[in-house]
C-alpha cells in the first residue's frame, strides 16, 4: 500500500506552541512507524524551525506559523513557514554559530541542527515577505507500516 | 521545566528535569543563575537523566552558564545525556568547554 497524507495547521508565533508544534508532527509521523530516534530527529527540526520564526521573524510575537506535513511513500516533508521580516542573508544564517543576537545567549546553531537531524533543508524567501523553511527526511521503517 | 539541586562534598548537582527549548530558556537561564550564586561548591555536575527534550536553545542556555561560571573559575560538567541531547552536544563541541563525566 502507498502511503500518501498530509496535514496542515497554524498558530501564534508565541513560544509555548513550540511544543505543540513538535507533538503535532511527531503524533502524524507516527503512522509511518519511525524508530525512536527518528521522531527525536523530526521533533528537534521542527523545533528549530518553530523556534526561528517566533525569534527572528516575529520579535513583537505578533504573527502566525504555518506548519504542514506530508507523507509520501517513506518520506517525510515538513513545511514551516512564516509571513514575518525575513531573512537578509540566508546563506550567512546557515553557517554554523551564526547569530544576530548574541547578546542573548543564541547559539546560532539552529539551520546547522536541521541539516544534521534531516536529509535535506530548502530556506526560502518568501515573495510576500517571510520566510519557507522545508525539511526532507526518509523514514527507514516506512515500508513496514506499507506491509501490515 | 523543573529544575533540582543539592550540594555534596564541594560539589553542585543539578537535575534538568523536562523540556529545554525557547520557552522554557528564561526560567532555566534565572534559576540556573539563581542557584549557582549560592551554596559552597567548586564544580557545578548538570544531570540530563530527566530532560524529555532540548534544542539548540538549550545549548545557548549552557553556554551562557559556562561564561558566567568561567569567570569563577567553576567547572561545569554533564551526565546522563539522552542520546539525542548527545548528538547535539557533540555537534556543537560544548563537550569542549562542559566534558561529560560518568
Amino acid at each position: 500500500m502507498y502511503n500518501s497524507n498530509f496535514m496542515e495547521v497554524s498558530f501564534k508565533a508565541l513560544s509555548i506552541n513550540e511544543g505543540f508544534a513538535r507533538i503535532c508532527v511527531a503524533g502524524f509521523c507516527v503512522q509511518l512507524n519511525p524508530s525512536i530516534d527518528e521522531i527525536n530527529d523530526i521533533k528537534t527540526a521542527v523545533s528549530e524551525a518553530v523556534t526561528n520564526c517566533v525569534v527572528h521573524a516575529y520579535p513583537n510575537q505578533n504573527g502566525v506559523i504555518f506548519l504542514r506535513c506530508e507523507i509520501d511513500g517513506e518520506s517525510i516533508k515538513i513545511v514551516v513557514r512564516d509571513n514575518g521580516v525575513g531573512i537578509s542573508d540566508i546563506d550567512r544564517a546557515r553557517e554554523p554559530f551564526f547569530t544576530t543576537k548574541p547578546s542573548e545567549e543564541r547559539s546560532g546553531m539552529g539551520f546547522a541542527v536541521m541539516e544534521s537531524f534531516m536529509d535535506k533543508v530548502e530556506v526560502e524567501k518568501n515573495e510576500k515577505g517571510g520566510t519557507t523553511v522545508t525539511m526532507y527526511k526518509q523514514v527507514s521503517s516506512a515500508l513496514q507500516v506499507g506491509n501490515a | 521545566m523543573h529544575i533540582k539541586s543539592k550540594v555534596y562534598n564541594g560539589t553542585l548537582y543539578v537535575v534538568l528535569c523536562g523540556e529545554l527549548d525557547e520557552h522554557s530558556a528564561s526560567h532555566t537561564r534565572i534559576t540556573l543563575d539563581d542557584i549557582f550564586a549560592g551554596g559552597d561548591f567548586s564544580q557545578i555536575i548538570i544531570d540530563l537523566s530527566e530532560l524529555d527534550f532540548m534544542d539548540s536553545t538549550g545549548i545557548g542556555v549552557l553556554i551562557g552558564r559556562y561564561k558566567k561560571m568561567k569567570t569563577r573559575n567553576i567547572p561545569i560538567f554533564i551526565c546522563n545525556p539522552s542520546k539525542h541531547a548527545e548528538k547535539i552536544f557533540k555537534m556543537t563541541g560544548l563537550y569542549e568547554i562542559m566534558p561529560k563525566i560518568v
